[in-house]
């Protein structure tokens, strides 16, 4: 089971690599918020697969944070390219 | 963690579905052309494979006897399901209201039919 995660965790370190390729690659601003929203929730993965190698259950936790910081930057990328405020 | 029973063989199954989901979405994230097709590759594939892992995180904690790791896991799966569509529509909605093209061999644009290009520069001028 432990080198099943060790694995693990490395194809999701190929990923973000992927991800890190396209926001650094990506034509518009959007392109770059995708690549950070889809690295966010492959971390979210990666974070949940250390509490079970390292058997600590904060990590865990610190996954969910994570998801919630993700959610409110991409919620406040998204308003910042429309051009709008928070409150429209 | 020696030996192998049922747990374990259930959670690397869920696990390796959602490696393999996730491979996928990071793929269309580099190969589609256009920001719309990346953001549909990404938010299907990725959201659904992070999820896979997270269940399969929380059946090995809960046959393990970690019932609040597998509460905790579960609880993020939930939240993950629930915000990232709203994140990808905000995202495409933003994308298309500054003014991203779609791609040339794209057939349709309902939005802008419906709707029409918004006006960027007044919008500026107003703020």
């Amino acid at each position: 089971m432990t080198d099943f995660l060790y694995t693990a965790m490395l194809v999701l370190i190929g990923v973000s690599f992927l991800c890190l390729f396209r926001m650094a690659r990506g034509p518009t601003a959007p392109d770059r918020t995708v690549a950070m929203d889809a690295l966010g929730t492959i971390l979210i993965g990666f974070c949940c697969i250390s509490a079970l190698l390292f058997d600590q259950e904060w990590f865990v936790s610190m996954a969910i944070v994570w998801a919630l910081m993700s959610f409110i930057g991409s919620i406040a990328l998204a308003k910042y390219l429309e051009g709008k405020f928070y409150d429209e | 963690m020696s030996d192998f029973g049922v747990t374990e063989w259930a959670a690397c199954i869920l696990m390796g579905l959602g490696l393999a989901f996730d491979c996928l979405g990071a793929v269309g994230l580099v190969r589609l052309p256009d920001v719309y097709n990346r953001l549909q590759a990404t938010t299907k594939c990725v959201t659904l494979g992070t999820c896979f892992i997270l269940l399969s995180v929380a059946v090995f904690a809960f046959g393990h006897g970690q019932v609040s790791m597998a509460v905790k896991a579960l609880v993020c799966m939930i939240f993950i399901l629930l915000t990232a569509p709203v994140g990808a529509h905000a995202i495409a909605r933003a994308a298309h209201a500054s003014g991203v093209q779609l791609w040339k061999g794209s057939v349709v644009d309902k939005f802008k039919e419906d709707f029409g290009q918004p006006d960027k520069e007044l919008d500026h001028h107003e703020r």
